[in-house]
């Protein structure tokens, strides 16, 4: 019972990891899983999460098994 | 058609292959083609810029390119579109996008090929980190708006 977590960019550097896991509860949200986590880290304002690789806010709930990305703004093209 | 490349390309011989490719379905129905090419510069917010690295979130990055890509299909009528986007490490003149879209008429060309342009730079996880000229890395924290700056 668990979900994996991923983080991208100058968040993977922040962190100093690219990947995580974190023990599923059920209730969690996104939120919940970086205070989880990172409980010593702010979130920065302008996070953006995806859990499957689909945006979601913040208060989503996550499931066991879930791929839960973190990331800042993207700069593509 | 999406493709990430991880090596240089050439976006007019990808396009060249791509409609021989798609012949069938374009021929005597495409009487507009608008083709987007981005390119790497030297320069970025004042300071002189020597490579830089592109960063993507594997398979989210083609699932959000599906979903601007189908959401340009339905608010315009399209015979096709091809977008390539690289990644690794990129330097000045590099071309970093290509967007390309076909359809009956010049108006849905045009406003798709903006549409799906903008969207990618907005939607899609694509991160740059620059490398300046004196050796130091930053990152680029947000895209400009297309449509104001």
């Amino acid at each position: 019972m668990s979900i994996k977590v991923r983080y991208f960019a100058s968040l993977k550097e922040l962190i100093g990891q690219a990947t995580d896991d974190c023990e599923f509860v059920s209730g969690m949200t996104v939120q919940d899983v970086w205070q989880k986590l990172l409980p010593e880290k702010s979130m920065p304002a302008n996070i953006l999460a995806a859990i499957n690789m689909e945006y979601v806010s913040l208060d989503t709930l996550v499931k066991d098994a879930d791929e839960l990305a973190f990331f800042p703004p993207v700069t593509g093209g | 058609m999406i493709k990430i490349c991880t090596s240089a390309f050439e976006p007019y011989k990808e396009i060249e292959a791509y409609q021989i490719q798609q012949k069938k379905s374009l021929a005597g129905k495409q009487g507009a083609a608008n083709v987007f090419v981005g390119t790497m510069r030297d320069f970025n917010e004042g300071e002189e810029v020597k490579g830089m690295t592109l960063e993507h979130y594997p398979g989210m990055t083609e699932k959000q390119l599906q979903h601007v890509l189908a959401e340009a299909a339905e608010q315009w009528p399209l015979l096709d579109s091809l977008v390539i986007h690289r990644v690794g490490d990129v330097f000045p003149d590099d071309v970093l996008v290509l967007v390309a879209v076909w359809s009956a008429h010049r108006g849905a060309a045009f406003d798709a090929c903006r549409f799906i342009m903008e969207a990618l730079k907005s939607k899609v996880p694509f991160w740059k980190k620059e490398i300046l000229k004196d050796g130091e890395c930053r990152w680029v924290d947000k895209n400009t708006d297309g449509y104001v700056g």
